[in-house]
C-alpha cells in the first residue's frame, strides 16, 4: 500500500495547514450494510437538519430519494434480478458424499437465488480536488485540518456556484433560505476526537471511520477477502488517488458498476480544465484584443 | 415461552446474540433479524465474515435475506413441515450426534403403552376430549413413572359450574414455570435406542411422513434448496461445530406457533447444538424489556420467577400449591423456598408462618384472562375499567375493531403513553365513529389520558432478548406532567392505601399490608428504582443482599421479588449498571449488564462438555470440569453446581438439585434431559404437528385434522370476529391469498413512538403492501397506487409496494401469491394509514394464547376502500359471498 500513499496528494498540505492531523475519511462498505438508516437518522439528529417528509416514492425502500441539503446520508435499495452474492463457506465437505448430492441435482450455481437487493449508505466524498471548494468565492467551503470538504453556513451567500460544480451532485441548496449545505465529517465531533454520527450509529460497521490510509488498505483487503470467497462484482470505488477527483475521502466497496448506485463512472473535478480553460481563453482573448487593435489600426491608418 | 421451557427447562433464549459470532450456520426463520434487531444483527454479519452459512427462511425477502447466502421463500404458516422435513432428514440420514442425543435428551426414555401418536389416529394425539377441546396428556407420560401434572392439569370437576367449562387449561397453565415440572421417578431407558417405544423411534414414525416431497408440496420449497438448508446444517454440527436458530415473533404468532419452536428445539437437541458456542435457539423478543415482562410478569397466569398464579379451585393453601407445583428433582424442588420469599418481598411483616405467609392474598385465576378474553369481558359489561400503559391495542392487537368496541364498554379507561395513542381517541376520530358504530356523543366511557416518561427520563432496567438486565440512569427530567410508570404505579398505590386506611373489610387486607415503602427523591417523588431492583434481589433476616437463589429459605426469613433474578444486587452492587467494555474481557462479557439465571451466558452450558466434563472439542470450548480444583469453570459461568462431578450419580432417594447426576445438562428438568418428547407442560401435543392456520387456502395434506384441534376458537365467536372457510370448503376461493403482518426497521410495533417522529415518518411515509408482480397483474394493482384488502372482519386500504421479493410459490400444485402487511400504521399521528391488524381474527395458540396474524388468507382488489358504512358493507359482502356463519371456522 506504500504506492498508495506516495502518490496520495495530501490536501491539507496542500491548502497550507502545517503540522496537521491525518487525513480523515469514510470507507462505506456496501456488502455489509444492512440499510437500517440509522446513518440517515443520526446525521440528522446530530446536525439538526430539517425533516424533508415526501409521499411513498416507490424505490424499493428509499424515501430519501437522494443526498441534497436537508439529507447528508441516503440509504440507497436496489433490487436486482442477479445471483446473490454467495459466499462458499469453510464448511468442511469431507463428510459429505459428493455423488450422492449429484445425483440429487443438488447445485450450488442452480440453486442460488437470482435476486438480490443491495443497499448503500451514500455521502459526500471529500474529494482531494474538490471543485465545490475551487468555484466558492466567499470562502465558505474551505478544506479542513483533517483533508475534509465543510461548507459554513454563516459565511455562504447562496450564490449556489458549488452545486454545478459538484461531479456527484451532493452539495445542494436549501429551497427556504438560498444556502449550500453538506456533510461535514461532522467537523465538530471529529475537533473533540469522536467519530461522526453516522459512523458510530451504523451496527454493522459498513461506515468505517478512521484516517484514510489505513482505510484504503482493510478497503483492499476486504475485496480481495470477498474476492476469494466467490463474491466476484466487489470492487472499490473512489478509492484510486489516481481518478479524475484525484481520490475520494468518502470511498465506497460496491457490488455492481457505480451507475447502479447511481454514482458517476468516472467523476471527474469539474474545475480540472479550469485553468487550461482560462489560459485558452485568455490567449484567445488577447488575440481578439490584437486583432480589435490592428483592425484599429489598420483602420485608422485608412 | 412454553415451547423452550418445556423443551429445556427455561422459557428464555438459550444464548445470547454476540455468541453468535462463533456459529458455524445460522438459520433464521420467523424473524427479520437485520430489520428488527439491527444493533444484533452485526454478530451475525461477524459470522459470515468468519466463514458462516447464513440463511434466511421467510415467505418475504427482506433486508435479512439480502444479508444471508440462502434465501428460501416459504408459504406462511407451513414452518413446522419444513423444520419437520429436516427432523426427518437428521433421524433418517443419520445426521444426529448421537453421544450428545443419548446422554442429554430424553431419546432412550420409555413412554407409556397408552399414548398414541398422531401417525395412529390421524393428526390428533390420544387423550383428546371433542366436547372439551382439550387434551388430558396423561397418555403422555413416560413408562414406570408416576406423573403429576404440574403444568395443564386440568380442573375438571369444576369445568361444570362455568362458562364454557373454563378449566385450568385455558388459565394457561403451560406457561408455568416454562417446565414442565414433570414428576419423574426413575424412567426406564433403552440405551440402544431401538425400543419401540422409547422416544427416539416415536420421533422416527412421528416425523416419517415429513418428507421433502412434502416440504415442496406444503410450504411450496423446491426440494434442491431443501437440500441445501439440509446439508449446510448438518455439516455444520457436531462436535468441531455447531449452528443456530433464530426466531421472533414470525413464530410464536400462529395457531400452533408453540410448536414451531418446539421442532426448533427438538432439532437443535438431535444436532447437539444446545448448551455449546455458536449454538442454541436466539428467541428474539418482540421489543425493550419484553424478557422481563415474562420474567416478572405483566402475564396474568405467572408470579414472578415462572411460578404459576395459583388458581381460585385448586390448591388452595400453600402447602398444597406447593406440593402440586414442586418437583422432587431439579431447581423446582425448591418451589417453596422461591415462593415464600415473593410473599415476604410483597407483604413483608405481615407475611408470618403461621398466615401462610399471607398466601391467601394472592389473586387467584378463575380462567383466562388474556386480553382477548379481558376484551370480551369488556363488550359483555362485566370489566369497568382498564388501564394501558404503553399499549396501543387499537392498532397492535389482533382484530383492533373488537378492542375498539370493549373499550367503548367501558366505565374508565386510562391511557398512559408519550403521545395521543389511537387507543386513547377511537371515541372520537377511530374508524367506527367514521362508519357509524360508535357515536361520540353517546359513548360512555370516561377516558384519562396520563404522559408517559420516556427511557431517558427515569432510571430502570431493561431486561433483553437473552435474559440479560441492562440498567439505564435519567439523564433528564421529565417534561410537564409526564411521569415514569414506576412512579405512577407507587403513588397510586400510595393513594389507594390513603384511601383504606380506616377500612375493616377484610378484603382491603392485601393491599393494606403490602410492604410499600420505598424512598422517594426529588421535587416529584420519583421513587428510587435502585431501592425496587434490590427488593427484587431480595435480602436475608439481616436486610443483607442476597447473592444467589440457593441461599432462599422456606422459613420466612429471606425476601426475594424474583428468585431468577436473585444476585443482580449481589453485595450491595447494582450489577445490571456493570460497564466493562466488550475489548477489555471475553466474548462472554459477564461483566456487562447482568444476565439471568446467576450471570450465565449460554444456558445447560454443562451439554458443552462430553460425559467427562470435556470439551466436544476445542474449537467449542465453554466450560468444562476442573479435576484438580474440583470445580466446574471455563469461559461463561457453568449452568450447574460448580462442584459437582460430571461422575455423580444420585442415590435413588435423592431429592431436588442432588437429584440430578452430573451428566444432567438440564437442572431444571425433572430428568435433567433436553426433552424431544414433551410428556407435560403442553396443552396441543407431545410433539408437533402441522396444522394449517385458522384461515387457510389450503388443506392439511399431512393430516385429515385441519387446523389445531385445541386452538383457542370457539370463546371468540362475535359477529366482528368471523371466521373463514379453508382448504376445500365452499367460499374458501373468495380469499384465495395469504397476508402476513411484519415490522419495518423504520417504525415500532404499533407506531406509539415512531410514528410520531418526523425524523423516522420520512423513511417510512405510508403504510403499504406488498405484492408481487405476478399478483399486480392479477388484480390489475398500480405500483404505489391504492388497493383495499379485505378478511372476514375487515377491509383495510394500502399504498401498492409492487416487487420481486414476493416469491410466487407453488403449494399443493396451485401457484400461491403471498401480500406483505407492516403493522405499524393507525390513524394518529404524523404519518397515518389503515391497522393492518383490523384484517386478523382472534384464534388463538393454546399455551400462550398468542394471536395468529403471521398467516392469514384474505382478498385483496384495487383501489381505495369504501367510506362509512360501506366499508362495514364490503366486508359483510365477502361473509355473505364466501358463506360464513358464525359456525364457519369454529370446527374442531
Amino acid at each position: 500500500m506504500a504506492r498508495l500513499t506516495e502518490k496520495t496528494v495530501d490536501p491539507a498540505s496542500e491548502a497550507g495547514y502545517v503540522d496537521h492531523p491525518r487525513r480523515m475519511g469514510f470507507f462505506t462498505d456496501t456488502s455489509v450494510c444492512i440499510g437500517c438508516k440509522a446513518c440517515e437518522v443520526a446525521c440528522k439528529e446530530w446536525n439538526a437538519i430539517p425533516e424533508d417528509s415526501g409521499p411513498l416514492t416507490g424505490m424499493s425502500y428509499d424515501n430519501t430519494a437522494g443526498l441534497g441539503a436537508n439529507t447528508w446520508r441516503h440509504v440507497a435499495f436496489i433490487e436486482q434480478r442477479k445471483p446473490m452474492a454467495y459466499q462458499e463457506p469453510g464448511v468442511d465437505h469431507r463428510d459429505i458424499d459428493g455423488l450422492a448430492l449429484a445425483e440429487q441435482g443438488f447445485s450450488v450455481s442452480e440453486a442460488a437465488e437470482e435476486f438480490r437487493w443491495l443497499m448503500a449508505s451514500d455521502v459526500c466524498k471529500h474529494c482531494t480536488h474538490a471543485a465545490c471548494l475551487d468555484v466558492c468565492p466567499t470562502g465558505s467551503l474551505f478544506r479542513t485540518e483533517f483533508g475534509t470538504v465543510v461548507v459554513q453556513e454563516d459565511i455562504c451567500n447562496g450564490c449556489g456556484y458549488c452545486v454545478p460544480a459538484c461531479p456527484y451532485g451532493v452539495i445542494d441548496r436549501r429551497a427556504d433560505d438560498g444556502r449550500a449545505w453538506k456533510c461535514t465529517l461532522c467537523y465538530d465531533r471529529l475537533g473533540v476526537g469522536q467519530e461522526p454520527a453516522c459512523a458510530k450509529a451504523c451496527p454493522t460497521e459498513s461506515i468505517q471511520f478512521g484516517p484514510l490510509d489505513e482505510l484504503r488498505e482493510r478497503a483492499a483487503r476486504r475485496v480481495e477477502q470477498l474476492r476469494a470467497d466467490g463474491v466476484t462484482d466487489a470492487r472499490l470505488y473512489g478509492a484510486d488517488p489516481d481518478d479524475g477527483v484525484g481520490g475520494d475521502g468518502a470511498f465506497f466497496l460496491l457490488l455492481d458498476e457505480p451507475e447502479v448506485y447511481g454514482l458517476p463512472p468516472d467523476p471527474v473535478v469539474t474545475t480540472r480544465d479550469l485553468s487550461a480553460m482560462w489560459r485558452r481563453a485568455g490567449a484567445a482573448a488577447l488575440l481578439a484584443v490584437a486583432g480589435a487593435v490592428a483592425a484599429f489600426a489598420l483602420g485608422g491608418s485608412r | 415461552m412454553p415451547s423452550l421451557g418445556t423443551s429445556f427447562g427455561r422459557g428464555g433464549a438459550t444464548t445470547f446474540q454476540q455468541d453468535l459470532q462463533n456459529s458455524d450456520c445460522i438459520v433464521i426463520e420467523g424473524s427479520n433479524m437485520a430489520e428488527c434487531h439491527p444493533v444484533g444483527f452485526q454478530w451475525v454479519m461477524e459470522a459470515k465474515a468468519k466463514g458462516a452459512t447464513v440463511i434466511h427462511v421467510d415467505p418475504r425477502f427482506t433486508r435479512t435475506s439480502a444479508l444471508a447466502d440462502l434465501h428460501v421463500p416459504l408459504r406462511a404458516g407451513s414452518d413446522i413441515v419444513f423444520l419437520g422435513g429436516i427432523i426427518n432428514h437428521v433421524l433418517s440420514e443419520e445426521k444426529y450426534f448421537r453421544d450428545y442425543v443419548l446422554h442429554y435428551t430424553n431419546a432412550a426414555t420409555i413412554l407409556t403403552e397408552e399414548y398414541r401418536d398422531t401417525e395412529d389416529l390421524d393428526g390428533v394425539f390420544s387423550g383428546l376430549d371433542t366436547e372439551e377441546r382439550a387434551y388430558d396428556f396423561h397418555t403422555w407420560q413416560y413408562d414406570g413413572t408416576e406423573m403429576r401434572a404440574a403444568s395443564g392439569e386440568r380442573d375438571q370437576q369444576y369445568a361444570d359450574q362455568t362458562r364454557g367449562g373454563e378449566t385450568v387449561r385455558q388459565s394457561a397453565r403451560g406457561e408455568a414455570h416454562g417446565s414442565g415440572g414433570a414428576e419423574v421417578g426413575n424412567p426406564v431407558r433403552d440405551e440402544t435406542l431401538t425400543h419401540e417405544r422409547c422416544v427416539f423411534q416415536v420421533l422416527k414414525r412421528h416425523f416419517a411422513r415429513y418428507t421433502a416431497e412434502m416440504v415442496e408440496q406444503i410450504c411450496g420449497i423446491p426440494r434442491d434448496t431443501f437440500a441445501r438448508v439440509c446439508d449446510a446444517l448438518t455439516a455444520n454440527s457436531g462436535r468441531d461445530r455447531t449452528s443456530a436458530f433464530v426466531y421472533s415473533v414470525g413464530w410464536t404468532q400462529h395457531t400452533v406457533g408453540a410448536q414451531y419452536i418446539r421442532t426448533a428445539s427438538i432439532l437443535q437437541a438431535l444436532l447437539g447444538n444446545i448448551g455449546r458456542p455458536g449454538g442454541g435457539i436466539l428467541a428474539l423478543r418482540g421489543h425493550a424489556s419484553i424478557q422481563g415482562s415474562t420474567d416478572i410478569p405483566t402475564l396474568f397466569n405467572l408470579l414472578p420467577g415462572y411460578i404459576p398464579m395459583p388458581h381460585a379451585r385448586s390448591n388452595t393453601d400453600l402447602d398444597s400449591f406447593v406440593a402440586a407445583e414442586s418437583t422432587h428433582k431439579g431447581y423446582w424442588a425448591n418451589t417453596r423456598s422461591y415462593l415464600v420469599s415473593l410473599l415476604k418481598a410483597y407483604w413483608g411483616e405481615a407475611a408470618t408462618e403461621e398466615n401462610d405467609f399471607c398466601f391467601d392474598y394472592l389473586p387467584r385465576l378463575t380462567g383466562s384472562h388474556s386480553t382477548y378474553e379481558t376484551v370480551l369481558t369488556q363488550i359483555a359489561g362485566d370489566c369497568e375499567g382498564y388501564f394501558l400503559m404503553g399499549e396501543n391495542p387499537a392498532v397492535g392487537s389482533a382484530n383492533a375493531k373488537l378492542q375498539r368496541l370493549g373499550m367503548a364498554n367501558l366505565k374508565w379507561l386510562v391511557v398512559r403513553d408519550l403521545s395521543l395513542i389511537e387507543s386513547a381517541t377511537w371515541w372520537r376520530d377511530g374508524p367506527e365513529t367514521e362508519t357509524g358504530e360508535i357515536r361520540t356523543e353517546d359513548n360512555a366511557t370516561e377516558v384519562f389520558f396520563l404522559p408517559a416518561a420516556a427511557h431517558t427520563e427515569k432510571d430502570g432496567s431493561f431486561t433483553n432478548t437473552q435474559r440479560m438486565l441492562q440498567w439505564h440512569h435519567q439523564a433528564v427530567e421529565p417534561p410537564g406532567d409526564a411521569r415514569s410508570d414506576l412512579w405512577f404505579t407507587f403513588h397510586l398505590g400510595r393513594r389507594i392505601r390513603q384511601k383504606l386506611a380506616d377500612s375493616t373489610n377484610d378484603l382491603d387486607r392485601p393491599i393494606l399490608d403490602l410492604a410499600w415503602a420505598y424512598p422517594t427523591k426529588g421535587e416529584i417523588d420519583e421513587p428510587d428504582a435502585d431501592a425496587v431492583l434490590a427488593e427484587i434481589n431480595g435480602w436475608d433476616a439481616n436486610g443483607i443482599p442476597l447473592s444467589s437463589y440457593e441461599q432462599l429459605k422456606t422459613d420466612g426469613s429471606t425476601a426475594c421479588g424474583c428468585w431468577i433474578y436473585c444476585g443482580v444486587y449481589a453485595g450491595g452492587v447494582n450489577q445490571a449498571a456493570r460497564r466493562k467494555p466488550g475489548g477489555e474481557q471475553n466474548w462472554v462479557a459477564g461483566e456487562w449488564g447482568w444476565a439471568w439465571p446467576a450471570n450465565r451466558r449460554i444456558l445447560y452450558n454443562r451439554a458443552s462438555a462430553d460425559l467427562d466434563g470435556k470439551p466436544w472439542s476445542e474449537r467449542k470450548a465453554l466450560v468444562w470440569w476442573d479435576a484438580e480444583q474440583g470445580r466446574w469453570t471455563g469461559h461463561d459461568v457453568a449452568d450447574f453446581v460448580a462442584d459437582k462431578s460430571p461422575h455423580y450419580r444420585p442415590d435413588d432417594d435423592a431429592r431436588g438439585p442432588r437429584a440430578l447426576s452430573g451428566i444432567d445438562p438440564f437442572i431444571m428438568q425433572g430428568d435433567g434431559k433436553a426433552w424431544l418428547f414433551v410428556p407435560a407442560g403442553l396443552t396441543d401435543g407431545p410433539l408437533p404437528a402441522h396444522y394449517e392456520p385458522q384461515d387457510s387456502p389450503f388443506r392439511n395434506l399431512l393430516y385429515r385434522q385441519q387446523r389445531n384441534p385445541v386452538r383457542e376458537v370457539t370463546q371468540f365467536v362475535h359477529p366482528d370476529n368471523r371466521l373463514q372457510p379453508s382448504g376445500d370448503e365452499p367460499g374458501s376461493k373468495v380469499f384465495p391469498y395469504v397476508a402476513t403482518t411484519y415490522r419495518l426497521t423504520e417504525h415500532h410495533t404499533a407506531g406509539g413512538m415512531s410514528r410520531w417522529l418526523p425524523y423516522l415518518v420520512e423513511l417510512q411515509p405510508e403504510f403499504f403492501c406488498e405484492v408481487s408482480p405476478e399478483l399486480a397483474a392479477e388484480r390489475g394493482l398500480k405500483h404505489i397506487g391504492w388497493a383495499t384488502i379485505v378478511s372476514a372482519r375487515a377491509a383495510i386500504e394500502a399504498r401498492v409496494l409492487v416487487t420481486e421479493r414476493m416469491t410466487p410459490l407453488i403449494v399443493q400444485g396451485r401457484r400461491l401469491l403471498q401480500i406483505g402487511l407492516p403493522y405499524h400504521w393507525g390513524p394518529n399521528g404524523y404519518s397515518v394509514g389503515d391497522a393492518a391488524n383490523e384484517l386478523a381474527s382472534v384464534s388463538l395458540d393454546p399455551n400462550s394464547h398468542i394471536q395468529e396474524v403471521k398467516a392469514l388468507a384474505c382478498d385483496i382488489r384495487p383501489g381505495r376502500r369504501p367510506r362509512g358504512p360501506d366499508r362495514v358493507a364490503l366486508v359483510r359482502d365477502y361473509q355473505r359471498r364466501a358463506g360464513i356463519t358464525e359456525r364457519t371456522g369454529t370446527e374442531m
